[in-house]
This record gives C-alpha cells, sequence and structure tokens, in this order.
C-alpha cells in the first residue's frame, strides 16, 4: 500500500477514535440537564467522564497534528476555510474544558453546568456540518484556498449531517451513563435513551442514504448497512438491560459511520466543486521521507497509547455510586 | 490594520496567554511529583496534605493550560494557511510527535492522578503523576523543536518545483542546536516560575500563621528550585545568546541597541536609540560584556545592526531586514532583570528563613506575592524578545511573515475571532484567579483528615 493511502487511513483512524470517545463526553453534556434531578446527580453525571474525557480530547489534537505532518495542504484549506465554524467549536472546546474542570472546585454549580450543556452540544453538532461539507465537496481555487463563506458552509445536507452527529453523539452519551450508572440514573438515560436512539437511527439513517446516492461507492454500502444495524442493535440491547452490548453496538454504528465517510471520501482529501481543484492525498501529501518517519513514530507509540489508555477505562470500569 | 496585523496580533495574544500557564505546568507538575515522593517514602502524613494542597492548585492551572492549547493547535492552519501549506512537511513532525507522544501521556495519566487515589496502589499512583509531569517536558520539546526550526531551518531542502521546504533529516530538526539550547532554557525558567509561586503563597501563609510547618517547608524547597533554576536560567541563556548571535545577527544586534560592528564591545544597560539615524543618542555600557556574552572573549567581534542591514539587503534583496529595535532592547534586557530579581528574591528568603526563623516584617510577605509576577513577566517578554526579533521573517531566511498569512482571510473574520479569543481570555483569567485565591485562602485539608482522603465522589 502507499503510504498516502496508510495516513489517509491513519488519520480516518484518529477522526473515529475522537469521535467513538468525545462521542459520549459530548453526549453526557447535552444530557446533563435532562437526566440529573439534583446536584448529586449531576455530580455523578460529570465525574462519569472525569477521568477520560481530557484524553479522548487528544485524539482530536492528534488528527490536527497528524494532518498538518502528513496532509498540510488538507490542514491549511480545511482549517483557514472552515474558519467560523472551527472558531465557535475552539470556543464550545475552552469553554466546557474549564466548565469540566472548575465546576466542581466553585460554590455553584449552575453556571459551569449551563457552559458544560452548550460546550458539549455545540461541537457536536458543527462537527456533522464540517464533515458533511467536507464529504460534499466545497469551492476551492487553484491555490486550493477556500472561496466561500459561512453561508456556504450551512446548507440542508450539511445541516442534516449537524443533526446526525449530535443526535448519535448524544444516544452515546445516553448509552455511556446508562452503562456507568445505576438505579434511577440508569433508567432515566435508558428512556431517554431510547427516544434519542429513534430520532439518531432516522436522522442518522436519512444521512447515511443521502450521502450514499450522491457519493456512495459499492464498497461503502455494506458499511453504511452496519451503521444503521449498530444504532438498531444498540437501542435493542437498551431495552433489555444489555447496556455493554448497546455501547458496544453504538460504538460501531460511530466506525461505520466515519468509515463510511472517508471511504466515499478517497482518494480526494477535499474534494473541490470544480474537480480539477480538488485536494488529493497525492497532491495535499508531505513528501515521503516525512510520512516514513511519521510512520514509524505512529507504529511505535500508537500501541502505547493505546494500551495505557485502555488500561484507564479498566481502572474506572466500575458503575458509579454515591455514598 | 489588516489581516496581517490582525493575525500577528491574535497568535501574540493567544500565544503569550497559553505560556502563562504553560511554564507554571512544568514547574509545579515536578514539585508536587517531589512530594508526593517525600510522603510515599516517609509516610508523614504532613507530605500528603502539602501534595494535596498544591495539587489542587497545579490543577487549577493546567485546565487552563489545556484549553488554550487547543487554540495553538489549530491557529497555523486557521490565520497561516501559507505559512502551513509551506512548511507542513518539516513543522508538522514534530506537533504530530507532540500530540501522539506526550500529549496522551500528559492527560491520561494526569486523569489517573486526580481520580486514582483510592483505586491505585500507592507505588502506581506515584508513578502516574510523574509520567504526567515528564509528558510535560517532553511536551516542551518537540514544540521547541518545531520553533526552533523557524529561528533557525535545518534538515531540510527548498523544493525548487513546489517551492516549499522538504523535511531531509528528522535527526537534524530534533538535534538542532537552537534547540538544544532553546530547551534548558525554557525548562529552567519555567522552574524559576513554579519556584517563585510556590515561595509567594507559602510567604503570604505565614505571615498568616497558617500551617507554619507545611508552609515553611514548601516555601523553603521551593526557593532552592528557584535560585538552582535562576543559575540555569542564566548560564543557558548566555549559551543561547552564542548561539543567536551566529544563527541570527541581527537579533543580537537589535538586542543591545548595537549600531555598528564592534569589537571589546560592551553590554548596554540603558539606550535611547535614534532608529532613524542609525545610532544611540544615550547608552549606558558595561565595558567588554556583550563581547563576553556573546563570544566567550573580552575583544570578541559583534555585528551591528547597520552592517547586518547592509550583509542582508545584498543577500535577500532590498527591504528593512530590521526588527522593533526598541522592543527587542527592552524585552531582552527586562527578560534579564526580571529573572535576575526572582534569583536574588529566593536567595534573600533563604537567608531570612535560615535556621527556622520566620521573617516578621510585612515586607518581606509583601515583596514575596509581588515577586510571583517575575518570572511570568521575565518569560514572556523572553517570547517575545525571541519571536517579534525574528522578524521580518516567520522562518528565518526563506519565508516573510507577509507571505505566511492565510490568503483567503477576511478583516472582519480575524478581527471576530481576536476579539473574542481576548474576551473569552480575559473572563477565564478572572475565574482562574478567583479559583486560585479561594483555594489558597481555604488552606490545606485539615490534619485529621484521613490519609486517603478521597470518597468515591469528592472529584
Ligand atoms: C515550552 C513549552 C510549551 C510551548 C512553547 C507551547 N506549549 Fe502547549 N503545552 C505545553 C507546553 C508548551 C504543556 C506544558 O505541555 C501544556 C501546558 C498545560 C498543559 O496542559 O500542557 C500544553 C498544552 C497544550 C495543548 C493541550 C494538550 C492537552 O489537551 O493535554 C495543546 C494542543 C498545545 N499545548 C499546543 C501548543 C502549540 C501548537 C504551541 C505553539 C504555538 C504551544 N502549545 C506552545
Ligand atoms: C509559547 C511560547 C511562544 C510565545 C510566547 C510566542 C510569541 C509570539 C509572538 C509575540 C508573536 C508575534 C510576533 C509578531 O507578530 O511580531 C509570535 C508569532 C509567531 N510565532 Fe511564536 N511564540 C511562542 C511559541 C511559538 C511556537 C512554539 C511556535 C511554533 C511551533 C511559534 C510560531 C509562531 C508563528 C507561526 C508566528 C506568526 C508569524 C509571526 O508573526 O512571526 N511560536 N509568537
Ligand atoms: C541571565 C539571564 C538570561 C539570559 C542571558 C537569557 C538569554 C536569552 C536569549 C538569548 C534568548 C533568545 C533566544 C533566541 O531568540 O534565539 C532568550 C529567550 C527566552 N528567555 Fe531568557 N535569558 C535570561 C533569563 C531568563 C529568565 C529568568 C527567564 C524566565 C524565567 C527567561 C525566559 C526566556 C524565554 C521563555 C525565552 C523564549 C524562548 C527561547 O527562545 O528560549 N530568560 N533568553
Amino acid at each position: 500500500m502507499e503510504l498516502t493511502t496508510v495516513w489517509f487511513a491513519l488519520i480516518a483512524v484518529l477522526w473515529t477514535g475522537y469521535f467513538v470517545l468525545e462521542g459520549f463526553d459530548f453526549g453526557v453534556g447535552v444530557l446533563l440537564p435532562f437526566v440529573a434531578r439534583d446536584e448529586s446527580d449531576r455530580r455523578l453525571v460529570v465525574a462519569s467522564i472525569g477521568p477520560v474525557w481530557d484524553g479522548n480530547e487528544v485524539w482530536l489534537l492528534v488528527a490536527g497534528g497528524a494532518t498538518f505532518a502528513a496532509f498540510p495542504e488538507w490542514y491549511a484549506t480545511l482549517f483557514s476555510g472552515f474558519y467560523l465554524p472551527l472558531f465557535l467549536i475552539l470556543l464550545a472546546l475552552i469553554a466546557r474544558g474549564i466548565a469540566l474542570e472548575y465546576r466542581n472546585k466553585s460554590d455553584s454549580t449552575r453556571g459551569w453546568d449551563r457552559t458544560f450543556f452548550w460546550g458539549s452540544l455545540a461541537p457536536a453538532f458543527l462537527w456533522g456540518v464540517a464533515f458533511a461539507n467536507i464529504v460534499q465537496g466545497v469551492p476551492l481555487d487553484a491555490a486550493h484556498e477556500f472561496t466561500g463563506s459561512l453561508f456556504t458552509l450551512l446548507n440542508p445536507y450539511a445541516l442534516l449531517g449537524g443533526a446526525a452527529t449530535l443526535t448519535l453523539f448524544t444516544f452515546h452519551g445516553a448509552v455511556f451513563l446508562a452503562l456507568r450508572t445505576q438505579g434511577e440514573l440508569r433508567a432515566t438515560a435508558i428512556r431517554l435513551g431510547r427516544q434519542i436512539g429513534l430520532l439518531a437511527l432516522l436522522i442518522g439513517g436519512a444521512f447515511l442514504l443521502l450521502t450514499q446516492l450522491d457519493k456512495g461507492k459499492p464498497l461503502t454500502w455494506p458499511i453504511a448497512a452496519i451503521a444503521a444495524a449498530g444504532i438498531a442493535g444498540a437501542l435493542i440491547a437498551l431495552g433489555r438491560d444489555r447496556d455493554g452490548w448497546a455501547f458496544a453496538a453504538n460504538a460501531l454504528a460511530i466506525v461505520a459511520i466515519t468509515a463510511t465517510l472517508f471511504a466515499n471520501l478517497w482518494p480526494n482529501v477535499m474534494p473541490a466543486l470544480d474537480p480539477a481543484n480538488s485536494l488529493t492525498v497525492d497532491n495535499a501529501s508531505s513528501t515521503p521521507y516525512t510520512l516514513t518517519v511519521m510512520t514509524w513514530v505512529a507504529a511505535i507509540f500508537t500501541p502505547v497509547v493505546l494500551l495505557y489508555q485502555g488500561w484507564t477505562y479498566w481502572v474506572f470500569r466500575k458503575r458509579l455510586t454515591l455514598d | 490594520m489588516d489581516v496581517l496585523d490582525l493575525s500577528r496580533w491574535q497568535f501574540g495574544i493567544t500565544t503569550v496567554y497559553h505560556f502563562l500557564f504553560v511554564p507554571l505546568t512544568i514547574g509545579l507538575s515536578l514539585i508536587v511529583a517531589g512530594m508526593q515522593t517525600a510522603w510515599y517514602r516517609t509516610e508523614n502524613p504532613a507530605y500528603l496534605r502539602m501534595t494535596r494542597f498544591w495539587g489542587k492548585l497545579f490543577l487549577i492551572n493546567f485546565a487552563m493550560g489545556v484549553v488554550t492549547g487547543i487554540v495553538q493547535e489549530f491557529q497555523f492552519g486557521m490565520n497561516w494557511s501559507a505559512y502551513s501549506r509551506f512548511v507542513g512537511d518539516v513543522f508538522g513532525a514534530p506537533l504530530a510527535m507532540e500530540g501522539l507522544i506526550a500529549f496522551f501521556m500528559e492527560s491520561t495519566f494526569l486523569g489517573l492522578w486526580i481520580f486514582g487515589w483510592d483505586k491505585l496502589p500507592r507505588k502506581i499512583h506515584l508513578a502516574t503523576i510523574w509520567l504526567a509531569s515528564i509528558g510535560t517536558a517532553v511536551s516542551a520539546y518537540f514544540i521547541l523543536a518545531a520553533n526552533s526550526w523557524m529561528q533557525h531551518p535545518v534538515g531540510y531542502r527548498l523544493n525548487p518545483v513546489s517551492g516549499r521546504a522538504e523535511l531531509t533529516d528528522i535527526w537534524a530538526v530534533l538535534t538542532n542546536s537552537t534547540t538544544l539550547a532553546t530547551f534548558p532554557h525554557v525548562i529552567f525558567g519555567a522552574f524559576v516560575t513554579a519556584g517563585a509561586f510556590v515561595a509567594g503563597v507559602s510567604a503570604w501563609q505565614l505571615a498568616r500563621k497558617r500551617d507554619v510547618a507545611l508552609f515553611r517547608t514548601s516555601g523553603r524547597v521551593a526557593m532552592v528550585v528557584s535560585l538552582v533554576a535562576a543559575v540555569g536560567v542564566a548560564l543557558s541563556g548566555h549559551w543561547q545568546a552564542q548561539i543567536m548571535t551566529e544563527q541570527q545577527p541581527m537579533k543580537m544586534a537589535a538586542a543591545e541597541a548595537l549600531w555598528e560592528d564592534e569589537t571589546s564591545a560592551g553590554f548596554s544597560l540603558f539606550a535611547i536609540g535614534d532608529v532613524e539615524n542609525g545610532r544611540n543618542s544615550v547608552n549606558l555600557q558595561v565595558p567588554n560584556g556583550l563581547s563576553l556574552l556573546a563570544t566567550n572573549s573580552l575583544d570578541g567581534e559583534v555585528e551591528g545592526i547597520n552592517d547586518v542591514q547592509a550583509r542582508y539587503q545584498a543577500q535577500y534583496g532590498p527591504g528593512d531586514y530590521r526588527p522593533v529595535i526598541g522592543l527587542a532592547y527592552w524585552s531582552f534586557r527586562l527578560m534579564i532583570g526580571f529573572g535576575a530579581l526572582a534569583g536574588l528574591l529566593a536567595l534573600a528568603g533563604l537567608w531570612l528563613t535560615r535556621r527556622g526563623r520566620l521573617p516578621e516584617s510585612r515586607w518581606f510577605t509583601r515583596i514575596a506575592v509581588l515577586g510571583i509576577a517575575l518570572p511570568f513577566l521575565a518569560n514572556s517578554l523572553g517570547w517575545i524578545f525571541t519571536e517579534m526579533g525574528r522578524q521580518p521573517w516567520t522562518v528565518f531566511g526563506i519565508m516573510r511573515t507577509a507571505a505566511a498569512v492565510s490568503p483567503g482571510a477576511d478583516v472582519a473574520e480575524v478581527a471576530l475571532t481576536l476579539v473574542g479569543f481576548t474576551l473569552v481570555y480575559a473572563v477565564l483569567a478572572a475565574v482562574e484567579v478567583r479559583l486560585l485565591l479561594k483555594f489558597i485562602r481555604m488552606g490545606p485539608d485539615p490534619e485529621s483528615a484521613p490519609a486517603e482522603p478521597i470518597p468515591a465522589l469528592s472529584y
């Protein structure tokens, strides 16, 4: 396989890891006002992601850094082109991170909880908007600079993408909470989860179908089907008190959706409306030398990271209780 | 203001802001790890209370370092897309390594440390804070390697077809002489910072006679750290100055307001420059000081601004290759001055608290508390000097700042994000300082707290 393909796949893996992991962090934030009745519930809900959210967010930072190193043109076009949405995402991530770390150290938590809610909702929605636009194609000039405006990015298809990730991540959060809590809190999470899961199936399914009809390849149809099956499976498992299976199924759905999007994209990394200006794995990439160096670095350190992050989840595997 | 000016302001503000938290994180993580190690070794509960008190302040600061760092990661693409296209092949590599090798390590092990008090065996729990602390230093190494490449590009070639910089030797980039000198300087600077912080807070507590034994130990340990680190900063700074004289002579000349080539050059203490005519109207000097600092010899030759300017015009074509001289001059001096004061303060504090003494004077407390600001000022000025002194280049000798900015960005958008980040950062600063003050006032957990005091949900 060519190194450019390897790196395209690796970046897809990094985004997948980010969406699977931070997806439930976002969902927990969006659900906070709805699942928790009182302050001790809220503390517990926030504590469910306390030890891991920062490590989860690093998946995004590494996806960004890896894109910079392996596909500098992609990094430059994407982040200068999606300037304002990215600005909003950054503000949300700042506010959310501070809210998570400071709420339990402050006397009044109401403001922090609101910050946490909006700071989770905005990126959960905006990442969908961004990826829908990437798959659909955006106006680029011959120098690969984005020539559209904010309104180019807010088209109906992209908004549907945003709604899809928002509902999907919220569902993911509900399943995660079901898995990590017990008693009444868990019951509420399951009840809300079944409603949102249905929405995620509808909206996510519609988004996938539109994507497939427009950009689908023979290979991605079965992957998209797995995605839909994953959400449906999670819904069923959640109804039967199989929280672990529900979580696994929905994680699989997120993996499959991200895989569908990236596989439809390849060999482009950012298709332009005028195909002559598209950024592809070839014209956006670094030199073979840089890719080789980075491949070694990734091959050595990725397994180490997976080991200790996996271990963290093992250490904090018990259901949370108040005592 | 145009897009270029706005983007420069935005980068400058967000980066200097990020670097207010960075040195405290690097330095304090090590101090806290040291305290926990003392507790692990001696089982003396005083060390546990110390670890937990300073650890709390550390975490409040760390959160700010994390969220402001996220912005840094994406800014190159947002506002400096031409730069990113030009250097991504070289510059992206250390940035990606920083994320994969260091950020995962810091964030994961810190999560384990915060929430693992009653879940991990004592020894493993101790290891998590050490790993997080090492992670912060590793992160500094990679980002400084990236930055040093902009100061002194090595291990690359310019592709004549694409016009881009391409990596040819990653080892050369990671062992750039500039990186090797900058890394110890920044790390020592971080220890000066954390030392002054712990010493200042301890002095404040001592003045209130709170937990005297605990804060006396904390304060004295911190002052030793600060003092040793201040010496390290001076030595490594001297090394940097020599490298800089060789690699970026204009920066050294500007730092010294030295207009003409000179042997036996003096180190300027106070000067009033006359940029128009290329000379100083007032200049108070330490004889031979600059030659000694820059070349290790009393009569070494140091190049002057006017001569370097002429040489660069011949080399790079017409243009003004001078940074803002006044700014370079004063930021360099004040970095050294504030840093030296921080070192002296630590020395004085150690003397005044020798053999069980506690200074009664309120002046001591006031000065120690105000002294917290000194290393923060020195750090910020150091970066302002390093980065502004490199102008008009973004990558020295191969890419000008004016060519680095995103061509597609529009003024309104960049103005919006500049104002947005600045306002949010201002609010966050207020929140953070209030929270720090609250926990400083509260003081350490009461002595009666059990040795493993974390109930399941007190995070
Ligand atoms: C000399 C050290 C140093 C310097 C010059 C910088 N940083 Fe930094 N950065 C750190 C040292 C550091 C750190 C000590 O590792 C931090 C500070 C607090 C923290 O959480 O980690 C950090 C945090 C931090 C984070 C969040 C990591 C996380 O979530 O754990 C990011 C994404 C960046 N930084 C990125 C940057 C970029 C792109 C910089 C260049 C413009 C930059 N930093 C300058
Ligand atoms: C955290 C410490 C740092 C501080 C305080 C700092 C400070 C600054 C300042 C004040 C400027 C504005 C200079 C001007 O516009 O005249 C600047 C510009 C810049 N710096 Fe740094 N910097 C830091 C680290 C870095 C690092 C680590 C990198 C790269 C990895 C970097 C890359 C740049 C770039 C790309 C610009 C914009 C172009 C320019 O104006 O030169 N900086 N920095
Ligand atoms: C005798 C004292 C010092 C000397 C001779 C010195 C020298 C230098 C020099 C020459 C540079 C610029 C390097 C370059 O642009 O290539 C620099 C940068 C810097 N200095 Fe200092 N310095 C001293 C004290 C301090 C102190 C006390 C601090 C902070 C506590 C500090 C923090 C910094 C920082 C953060 C930078 C920017 C990063 C870098 O380029 O390393 N310095 N210093």
